[in-house]
């Protein structure tokens, strides 16, 4: 039998007995629209994850005093609160010894209260440089960060974030306004515009000033030169490895320490961002998969009992076909490539379907879905396995009738 | 009436050539014995009746000449072919290159016209469209349907349906036209119809094994074989016409 007329007696069965086809299809359109769906949903929470995370600074190193091992107390004790100092940061901004270092921002923060007439409201207040604002990627929503100059001074500056401008003024259009920290009047030159939340800590709560205000007039810590945290941003994020290489050897070398094991300081890259954000799209994505395999197995079983339900209708067709000179492989085939035909057109029909949802839907729910023309491709693939998989036993079932069984059948 | 008695000079083989032919049917545990040892030649362009009482085992013989079911002792050979031994897949390909059955029920499919039910044993027989449509339509013509040949089963009448189940009998050319009770749904001009159909085909050489019940039917036979309980009754009778 030439394959032509094969794939034509399967399509005119389904022609024939239209309502069932499309009936049967329906499992079909729904399991594969839905996989176009959640993978796209999947897909389109995936890029949302790792656009928040890039405006964060995906690019972005962490130096933090203290060894990675302090935790299995190995190096507890050692005073590691204070192992970074502001001659680290000043070397680390140096373009010879970390080229791939694009800005350096040190922080020195420290719980105040700040004050405004009668209102008073206490955040982290921190010392920085003023390449801050590029290192953190934020952007001032009011006025301008401190300059250069203001940072050489220790001038009595300060930026609020809009968080502590709405809770200390009431408002956030503050600039030229001046607070008070322990007595110290400082003015207001700018306010940052809003960057949401970091996990519990929200990064619109926030007093940045120039870190010799910090270490000169503010910080009562009693050690001026150690820092919290050095921020080292990377000339982009393919050389964020060969920053934080750099960054390790300079430290190494500028404390002394001959192996990095022995280091009293950690680099870290933001992997833990990514990681949070991963495990939870991981787990979405499980879950979604898991809707649209169960969604697809449905309509497997419904192809697989209307394909039964045919094979005993046409006995007698079967039979005849078989007396006709039909060998079994010709009658298994001619089912098998219904129920593909079946599994296809339900999947075109679905990734239609689940297109023109994944187009409509952003607007309602707010948020991304991806389109994968690859995601589309393997759906219809996917629908046309099911038809065969769902079909292999309904079409073994035909081929094994008798002949005159079948064509006494009445 | 008069015994068989072949021209010596005819040496040509028998297309069918059955020879202790058995066939038991088991039915839970009771077994029960459809044919009991026949023995049967039948030659090229001959025109045989099978005539027997209902339940005589005449529909058995007809699936076993056929190729629709297999002895379950004895030899059957097909135009020189042994069918006994044969797979399913080796009767399918015989079915398909040496048989063409006409049905009581005529069994055309509805879906498809006239012409598409004719080609049907070429779609199996693997012969390409455009041959497939030019042999279906000769076939067509030569029951007198040419101008039917876009119809359904559904619009056509009785003797048509079973003049096209005739057309598609024969498009294959097969070394034997086998017909069961041909005439059992018909009236009888659609009887004559057919029946003179088969006697047109004989005329033109073909070979054919058809299985009534009515003698009159039968008496347009060349031989006459009586089924009784499963075997021959007395040997083939020749109708003297
Ligand atoms: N598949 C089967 N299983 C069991 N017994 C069967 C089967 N087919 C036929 N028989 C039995 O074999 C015997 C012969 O049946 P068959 O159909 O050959 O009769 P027939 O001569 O064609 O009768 P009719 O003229 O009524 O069509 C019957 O007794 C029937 O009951
Ligand atoms: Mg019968």
């Amino acid at each position: 039998m030439r394959p032509a007329d094969l794939l034509a007696s399967s399509w005119r069965a389904i022609r024939t007995h239209k309502m069932r086809s499309a009936l049967t299809m329906l499992g079909i359109v729904v399991g594969i629209a839905s996989v176009v769906l959640t993978v796209g949903l999947g897909l389109g929470t995936q890029k949302d994850v790792s656009e928040q995370i890039a405006a964060l600074g995906s690019d972005l190193l962490i130096v933090s005093p203290g060894s990675s091992t302090d935790e299995s107390g190995m190096r507890g004790g050692f005073g590691s609160g204070e192992t970074l100092t502001l001659t680290d940061a000043d070397a680390l901004a140096s373009e010879v010894a970390v080229p791939d270092a694009a800005d350096v921002a040190p922080e020195k923060a420290s719980s105040l209260s700040l004050e405004y007439g009668e209102s008073n409201w206490t955040t982290d207040v921190t010392g920085t440089s003023t390449s801050w604002p590029e290192v953190r990627s934020r952007d001032l929503l009011y006025g301008s960060f401190f300059t250069e100059d203001d940072a050489a001074d220790g001038a009595s500056v300060i930026v609020l974030g809009a968080e502590t401008a709405e809770e200390l003024f009431g408002t956030t259009s503050v600039v030229g306004q001046e607070v008070t920290i322990d007595g110290e009047a400082l003015e207001v030159v700018g306010v940052l515009a809003e960057a949401g939340s970091s996990g519990e800590t929200s990064l619109d709560d926030i007093a940045v000033v120039p870190m010799t205000t910090m270490v000169e007039r503010l910080d009562d810590s009693g050690n001026s030169e150690s820092v919290d945290t050095i921020y080292v941003k990377a000339a982009s994020s393919d050389s964020l490895s060969a920053a934080s290489q750099e960054t390790t050897a300079l430290l190494l070398n500028l404390h002394g320490i001959a192996s990095a094991d022995d280091a009293d300081f950690t680099v870290e890259v933001q992997d833990s961002l990514l990681d949070a954000a991963t495990s939870v799209y991981e787990k979405l994505t499980v879950l979604l998969t898991g809707i649209a395999a169960l969604a697809l197995l449905v309509g497997g079983i419904g192809v697989m009992n209307i394909m039964l339900v045919s094979v005993t209708e046409r006995t007698r067709e079967i039979g005849l076909r078989k007396a006709l000179g039909a060998a079994p492989a010709n009658i298994r085939n001619q089912f098998l490539i219904e129920a593909m035909i079946l599994g296809l057109s339900g999947g075109a029909v679905g990734v239609i379907i689940g297109v023109g949802l994944a187009l409509a839907l952003p607007s309602v729910l707010g948020s991304t879905i991806v389109v994968s023309g690859l995601a589309l491709v393997v759906s219809v693939v996917v629908a046309v396995g099911i038809g065969a998989i769902f079909g292999v036993y309904p079409a073994a079932r035909a081929a094994r009738l008798a002949p005159i069984d079948a064509l006494r059948d009445q | 009436m008069t015994v068989i008695t072949r021209d010596p000079l005819d040496v040509a083989a028998p297309v069918i050539e059955l020879s202790g032919a058995r066939k038991t049917y088991h039915t839970g545990d009771i077994e029960f014995e459809a044919l009991r040892g026949i023995d049967c030649r039948i030659f090229p362009g001959e025109y045989v009746a099978i005539v027997g009482p209902s339940g005589s085992g005449k529909s058995t013989l007809m699936n076993i000449l056929g190729c629709l079911d297999v002895l379950t002792s004895g030899r059957y050979v097909l135009a020189g072919e042994d069918v006994s031994q044969m797979d399913e897949v080796a009767l399918a390909s015989a079915r398909n290159r040496r048989i063409g059955f006409v049905f009581q029920q005529f069994h055309l499919l509805s879906s498809l016209t006239a012409l598409g039910n004719v080609e049907l044993p070429l779609v199996y027989a693997g012969v390409a469209p455009a041959e497939r449509r030019e042999r279906a339509m000769v076939a067509l013509q030569r029951v007198g349907l040419g101008d039917k040949s876009r119809n359904h089963p559904g619009q056509l009448s009785g003797g048509q349906q079973q003049r096209v189940a005739i057309a598609r009998a024969l498009v294959t050319e097969p070394a034997i036209v086998l017909a069961d009770e041909p005439t059992g749904n018909l009236d009888s001009h659609s009887t004559r119809d057919v029946l003179g159909m088969l006697d047109d085909l004989h005329a033109e050489g073909s070979t054919i094994v058809l299985i009534t019940h009515e003698s009159d039917v039968a008496a347009r036979a060349g031989t006459v074989y009586n089924v009784t309980d499963g075997q021959f009754v007395g040997a083939g009778t020749e109708i003297a016409k």
